[in-house]
C-alpha cells in the first residue's frame, strides 16, 4: 500500500509542478490584462477628477500631472447652480424608476420562469429587441405625448420613461435568477399551503435577493447615467445631474475645469454606491455563470 | 385516515402520453410503493396525486371525494421531495412550522407542534439550525418533520432516500417503516429501488411505460410475477431467462426441454398453450442450485465472493446466467459447473412475455409487512 502510494506520488509530482507553473503564468497574464483594461477604462474618470481641481487655464494647457490643486472650479460651479436640487432629482428618478421596474418585472419574470408557454422565449427576445430601437426614433412622438399630458419636465415623466427603458433588462436578469431557483422549493411551499403571492414573498424573494439586489443596482446606475431622455424631456424643475453637467457646455464656451468639477460631483454618488456594492454586483451578475 | 382511488388516470405532455390509464386503490393506512425504471411515470403519477400536476383525464379520489380540482394544500396531503426542498433561509423550526405560519397558527401552538414532531424524529437539538448546517440524513428528517406537522391524511414520498449514502439509506428505511407504524398513516412512496419497495411496502405497484404492470404484496410479486418485466425487475440479482422448448402439457404442469437437453415439468397452467409456442424459463439466481447431476451446465466467467454468498456468472450458449451459491464454494473462473433448480421455483413466460399462472400459490404470497409483526405488535399497545 505504501509502495503503491509513493509510486503514484512520484509519477504525479512532476506533472503537478508543471501544471502549477503554467497555472501561475496564466494567472499572471490574466492579472496584467485585467489591470490594463481597468486602467484604460478608469483613465478618463481619473483625468476628469484631476481636471476638476485645475484652474481653467491649467485645464487647457499641455496635459500635466503636476499642478497646484484648487477648489476654484467647485466654488464656481456651486455658485452658479444648485447641485443639491439636481442630485435630488437624480435620486428620485433613479430609485423611483427602479422600484417600479422591479414591481412590474418580478411578477412577469415569475410567470416566465415558472409557468412558461411556447411563446415565453419569443416574448423575452422581443422585449430585449426593443432595446435595439434608437431612442431618437421615438423622441418626437414621446415628446408630443408628454407635452399633451403635461409630463414634460416632471419627475413622474422621467420615472415612467426610465421604468420602461430598463424593464427589458430587469425582466431578463430576474428571469435568469428565478430560473436558477430549485422548483422543488416553490412546490414544497405550495404543498405547505402558500398562495402564489406568499410563495413569491416568503420563498422566491428571500432566496433570490442577491440577484434582485444586483438587478436593482444596475437599474439605478443605468437610470442615473441616462442622458438622452433627461436632456430632451426636462429643463429645470425635474432636471437630474446629467442635465446639470450638460449645462456647463454652454454657448459661452466650453469650461473644462468647471465641466469636470460638475461631472465629478455628478458621478460621485453613483461611483461610491457602485464601489460599496461591487461584491454584490459581481456576485449577482455572474450568479448564473458560475453555477 | 384516508383511502385513495385512481380511476383511469392519464397524463399527456403535448403529444406524449406518459400515464396511460391507471386504476388503483390505496387502502387506509397502507404503505404503497410505486416502483419502476426511470421514465416509467411514477413521479408524474405522484405529482398528480399531490396536485402539482393536473391529470389530463380520469379521477383522483381521496376518501371517495373527487379532488382533481382541489389545490395541493387543500388535499390534506404532505409530500417529501427527493431533493428535500427545505427552505434554505429558514431554521429547522421555521421549515417545519412554515405551513402553520401560512395558516396563521399562533406562535406557541406552532412551536408545540414542531416540538412534537421533532421529538418523533430526534430533531430537538437542531431546531435553530439552518438546513446548510445539517447532514443529509438530518435534512431528510426535517423534510419528513415538515410533512408530519401538517398531520396529513396521506404522506407522499418522492424517492426520499436516493440522495443518501448506502448505510444511511438502510437506516432511514428502517426509520420510515417505524414511522409508518407509529403514525398509522397512509403512505405512498415512489422509488426506482426494488429493495426499498420490497422492504417497506404493504403493496407494490410496478409501473412501466405509463401502465401498471402488476400490483401486489412484495412476496406475491417475488413469487408470482405476472410477466417477464416484473419478474426481471423485482428481485436482486435479476432473474435468469433461458429459451426452452415446449414438449407437452399435463394437468400437473408444462413439460419443457432445457438448452442442454434435460427435461423438466414446471407446475404452471399451460392449458391454453399452442403446441408450437416458444417459451422462456425464468429462474432466480438464488433458486439455482449447484448440482453435479443438474441438467444445466456452463463455464464460470466471473466469480464474486461476497463472504456469505458467492455470485457465479456462468456462460451458457448466448446467456450469462447468475447463480447465488454458498459463500464457501471452491470453484474458480473457467471451471465448468453443473446446476439445476426445483421446478416449483421456476417460471415460464410465453412469447408475449406473460407468465403462465402457477398451479399453486406460494404460502407467503399474501403476506404484507404488517403481517411480519405478528399478533403482539408494538403499535397496538398504548403509547
Amino acid at each position: 500500500m505504501t509502495i503503491l502510494r509513493s509510486a503514484t506520488s512520484a509519477t504525479s509530482a512532476p506533472r503537478s509542478v508543471t501544471g502549477l507553473r503554467s497555472a501561475q503564468s496564466k494567472r499572471a497574464i490574466i492579472t496584467v490584462l485585467g489591470w490594463s483594461v481597468a486602467l484604460v477604462i478608469f483613465f478618463p474618470i481619473f483625468w476628469m477628477i484631476l481636471t476638476g481641481f485645475k484652474t481653467e487655464t491649467a485645464a487647457i494647457a499641455d496635459p500635466t500631472l503636476i499642478f497646484s490643486p484648487t477648489l476654484e472650479s467647485y466654488q464656481d460651479v456651486q455658485a452658479r447652480s444648485g447641485y443639491i436640487r439636481f442630485a435630488l432629482n437624480s435620486v428620485a428618478v433613479a430609485f423611483g424608476s427602479t422600484f417600479f421596474a422591479l414591481l412590474l418585472a418580478i411578477p412577469s419574470a415569475y410567470a416566465m420562469a415558472f409557468l412558461p408557454t411556447k411563446r415565453t422565449k419569443g416574448t423575452l427576445l422581443w422585449m430585449l429587441s426593443t432595446k435595439m430601437l434608437p431612442s431618437v426614433g421615438v423622441l418626437v412622438p414621446i415628446y408630443l405625448i408628454f407635452r399633451d399630458v403635461g409630463l414634460l419636465d416632471t419627475r413622474t415623466g422621467l420615472i415612467i420613461i426610465y421604468t420602461l427603458m430598463n424593464l427589458p433588462i430587469v425582466v431578463w436578469m430576474l428571469y435568469t435568477f428565478f430560473k436558477d431557483m430549485p422548483k422543488d422549493i416553490l412546490e414544497a411551499g405550495r404543498m405547505d399551503g402558500a398562495s402564489t403571492f406568499q410563495e413569491v414573498f416568503f420563498l422566491l424573494l428571500p432566496l433570490t435577493l442577491p440577484g434582485i439586489a444586483s438587478t436593482g443596482l444596475l437599474s439605478i446606475i443605468l437610470s442615473w447615467n441616462e442622458a438622452f431622455w433627461s436632456l430632451n424631456l426636462t429643463s429645470s424643475k425635474a432636471a437630474p445631474l446629467t442635465a446639470y453637467i450638460a449645462s456647463f457646455s454652454s454657448p459661452e464656451g466650453l469650461f473644462w475645469a468647471k465641466l469636470s468639477a460638475a461631472s465629478t460631483m455628478a458621478i460621485a454618488p453613483i461611483l461610491i454606491l457602485g464601489w460599496m456594492t461591487q461584491k454584490q454586483m459581481v456576485r449577482g451578475l455572474t450568479f448564473g455563470a458560475v453555477k | 385516515m384516508a383511502t385513495l382511488q385512481l380511476r383511469n388516470i392519464t397524463k399527456r405532455f403535448d403529444d406524449t402520453e406518459v400515464i396511460k390509464g391507471i386504476n388503483l386503490e390505496v387502502n387506509d393506512r397502507e404503505f404503497v410503493v410505486f416502483v419502476g425504471p426511470s421514465g416509467c411515470g411514477k413521479s408524474t403519477l405522484m405529482r398528480m396525486i399531490a396536485g402539482l400536476e393536473s391529470a389530463t383525464d380520469g379521477d383522483i379520489l381521496i376518501d371517495g371525494q373527487r379532488i382533481n380540482d382541489v389545490g395541493p394544500a387543500d388535499r390534506g396531503l404532505a409530500m417529501v421531495f427527493q431533493s428535500y426542498a427545505l427552505y434554505p433561509h429558514m431554521t429547522v423550526e421555521g421549515n417545519m412550522g412554515f405551513s402553520m405560519r401560512l395558516a396563521g397558527v399562533p406562535k406557541e401552538e406552532r412551536r408545540a407542534k414542531v416540538l412534537e414532531a421533532a421529538k418523533i424524529l430526534q430533531l430537538e437539538p437542531l431546531l435553530d439550525r439552518k438546513p446548510k448546517a445539517l447532514s443529509g440524513g438530518q435534512r431528510q428528517r426535517v423534510a419528513i418533520g415538515r410533512a408530519i406537522v401538517r398531520n396529513p391524511s396521506i404522506f407522499l414520498f418522492d424517492e426520499p432516500l436516493s440522495n443518501l449514502d448506502a448505510a444511511l439509506r438502510v437506516q432511514m428505511r428502517i426509520e420510515l417503516a417505524r414511522l409508518h407504524d407509529e403514525l398509522d398513516a397512509t403512505m405512498i412512496y415512489v422509488t426506482h429501488d426494488q429493495i426499498e419497495a420490497m422492504t417497506m411496502a404493504d403493496k407494490i405497484v410496478v409501473l412501466h411505460d405509463g401502465v401498471v404492470e402488476q400490483v401486489g404484496s412484495p412476496m406475491a410479486l417475488y413469487h408470482h410475477p405476472c410477466n417477464r418485466f416484473v419478474a426481471g425487475f423485482i428481485g436482486s440479482p435479476k432473474m435468469n431467462f433461458l429459451p426452452v422448448t415446449l414438449t407437452g402439457v399435463t394437468p400437473d404442469g408444462v413439460a419443457i426441454r432445457l438448452p442442454g437437453g434435460g427435461q423438466r415439468s414446471v407446475p404452471v397452467d399451460g392449458a391454453h398453450l399452442d403446441p408450437n409456442a416458444t417459451l422462456e424459463l425464468g429462474v432466480r439466481p438464488e433458486h439455482l442450485v449447484l448440482d453435479e447431476q443438474g441438467p444445466l451446465s456452463g463455464e464460470i466467467k466471473v466469480l464474486e465472493r461476497l463472504g456469505g454468498q458467492t455470485s457465479l456468472y456462468v456462460q451458457m450458449d448466448d446467456e450469462l446466467i447468475t447463480i447465488m451459491a454458498d459463500g464457501d464454494v471452491a470453484y474458480r473462473v473457467n471451471d465448468t459447473v453443473h446446476f439445476g433448480f426445483a421446478p416449483e421455483r421456476a417460471h415460464l413466460f410465453d412469447a408475449g412475455g406473460q407468465a403462465l399462472p402457477s398451479l399453486e400459490q406460494h404460502p407467503l404470497a399474501g403476506l404484507t409487512r404488517h403481517d411480519n409483526r405478528g399478533p403482539s405488535s408494538p403499535s397496538e399497545e398504548p403509547a
